[in-house]
């Protein structure tokens, strides 16, 4: 009994890393219609931002805003320079540019810091937390790491519901057509859109990291299980994208724990060869769009 | 004020306007009528950037539009209403008239807009936390109008606002366009194929069809032109 929670623990704490990641592929798909398969990539170069910057100046938070900072100049500007050329047109387009730039970034990384498996510091302990003499499977660092996409979601939600920014980014994603008769700088908003998400992103690269170590393709299996979870949730959900990362998180966990760590990766393409078969659109379908 | 001197545009083979040359003067009500096909919405779109033309220019108040992103013409303060409406079904109604007022960046505006445009419209305010998906096809119409309203425009393109809806409506819509037209002294581009009902309230009238200008004249001299309105309008 005790084995399952901590493997359930252990679980939602790697869950929220993967709607982390699942939320960044949620937000650029709805405003851009594209899937960002660099996403991963994307967030172990701003993890290597990071170290370099927690080398330089002895500060894990310093490196934390500049991880954070440099996704967002990364999603921006990857958006303005490269994904604005694919956004119409075929879809595959698309999907061979954002292809391409997870290769580019996986090469580029390694000429710049090197190949090797690095180790990456986290702000918190990473032992069992003891509350009042029992230990608990939940370290301080995994609790930051629940705290930290929580906080973020939320202020995504606030910022998206009540703010007259959010309003023109949801209508710039929905009805782009209409939006620019309404005067709204659609193009701007994309480019916001994409650096939104990638600084999603990299927050689960610094957050992943610790456990995981950094070497240029880390965030590989990282992706799919994010991805995986984004189509689990619907592409269009972000409240999908926590669920399906909290889901992913718990059963990639339960996998792993119970029929060896090996098997994780099977898995993770078991669920998402499943969820492409049984409901394509995802558990939490948003209805049908009115595009202009 | 509004001037649309030899435009053409082709959409991939096809040529909806050739060479179309129309003077809309400022205030009051210009009606485009036509049968189907004729290009009155391909005129609105070109005039609000939608769409480039192959040839010709368009310019209001001396300057050009054609080439400008729809974006920027708003900010010169035409505002077109699409044919259906084009609601955002996402957002709620008072979200879709907000967002009209975005990009004038002036929040302290925006409260009172609002409660104009609700004035004007009772069903919107009595819907206004409502998703714009759920409302009916007058109630979008006034939505339409009242986001063109929201960014105050001094030119609205309004493409076929009656369309789809019951007659008392229709009667609504064009009266209350009249009524604003003649209150804040807009200028009104009213494309319809009711042509009965938009030159009840038009000042001038143009007559399109296969892209060509047919006839330009005053409202009340177009309707009186039988074998115009036999050929071309139907009645």
């Amino acid at each position: 009994m005790s084995y399952f929670i901590v493997l359930t623990l252990t679980g939602i704490s790697a869950g929220m890393i993967y709607a982390a990641l699942a939320l960044a592929l949620v937000l650029i798909w709805r405003a851009t219609r594209v899937v960002n398969f660099a996403q991963g990539a994307m967030a172990m170069t701003t993890t290597y931002v990071a170290l370099a910057v927690i080398e330089a100046t002895g500060s894990y938070w310093i490196g934390f805003v500049a991880a954070l900072a440099a996704g967002f100049a990364l999603g921006a500007v990857s958006e303005r320079l490269l994904v604005r050329w694919v956004e119409k047109g075929p879809p595959l387009n698309a999907v061979i540019l954002t292809l391409g730039l997870l290769l580019v970034l996986e090469a580029i990384v390694p000429m710049v810091w090197g190949a090797q498996i690095r180790s990456f510091p986290a702000p918190f302990s990473i032992s069992a937390t003891d509350v009042g003499g029992t230990f608990v499977a939940l370290s301080p660092f995994n609790l930051f790491t629940i705290a930290a996409v929580l906080l973020v979601m939320l202020a995504l939600l606030v910022f998206f519901r009540f703010t007259g920014l959010g309003l023109s980014m949801r209508a710039a994603a929905f009805a782009p057509s209409t939006a620019r008769l309404l005067g709204i700088r659609v193009g701007r908003l994309l480019t916001l859109g994409w650096g939104l998400a990638t600084t999603a992103g990299a927050l689960a690269g610094l957050l992943v990291a610790p456990a995981l170590l950094l070497y240029p393709n880390n965030m590989d299996a990282v992706l799919v299980y994010g991805f995986t979870a984004a189509v689990l949730g619907g592409l269009d959900s972000p409240v999908g994208a926590l669920v399906g990362g909290l889901s992913m998180g718990l059963a990639l966990s339960y996998i792993g724990g119970y029929m060896g760590g090996d098997l994780e990766t099977v898995g993770a393409l078991a669920i998402l060869i499943g969820v492409l078969m049984i409901r394509p659109h995802g558990l939490f379908v948003r209805m049908a769009e009115r595009r202009v | 004020m509004l001037e649309i001197e030899g435009v053409t545009v082709a959409y991939g083979g096809v040529t909806a306007l050739d060479g179309v040359s129309i003077s809309v003067p400022a205030h009051g009500i210009t009606a485009v009528l036509g049968p189907n096909g004729a290009g009155k919405s391909t005129l609105l779109s070109s005039i609000a950037g939608l769409v480039r033309p192959l040839r010709g220019r368009i310019s209001y108040r001396d300057r050009v539009l054609t080439g400008m992103a729809p974006e920027d013409i708003v900010r010169l303060g035409i505002s077109l209403v699409p044919e259906g409406g084009g609601v955002i079904g996402e957002l709620t109604v008072e979200e879709n008239l907000r967002l009209a007022h975005m990009w004038r960046r002036d929040p302290s505006d925006r409260g009172k807009a609002l409660d104009e445009v609700m004035a004007l419209f009772p069903p919107l305010a009595s819907r206004r936390s409502m998703p714009a998906h759920s409302l009916s096809g007058g109630e979008r119409q006034m939505l339409a109008i009242g986001r063109a309203l929201m960014s105050r425009a001094d030119l609205l393109l309004l493409d076929e606002p009656s369309l789809g809806l019951a007659p008392k409506l229709v009667t609504l819509i064009m009266r209350t366009v009249r009524e604003l037209c003649a209150k804040r002294g807009l200028s009104v581009l009213l494309v319809e194929q009711n042509a009965r009902s938009a030159l009840a309230i038009a000042d001038d009238a143009v007559l399109l069809s296969s892209g060509r200008v047919i006839a330009s004249r005053r409202a009340g001299e177009l309707a009186q032109e039988e074998e115009l309105r036999r050929a071309y309008l139907g009645y």
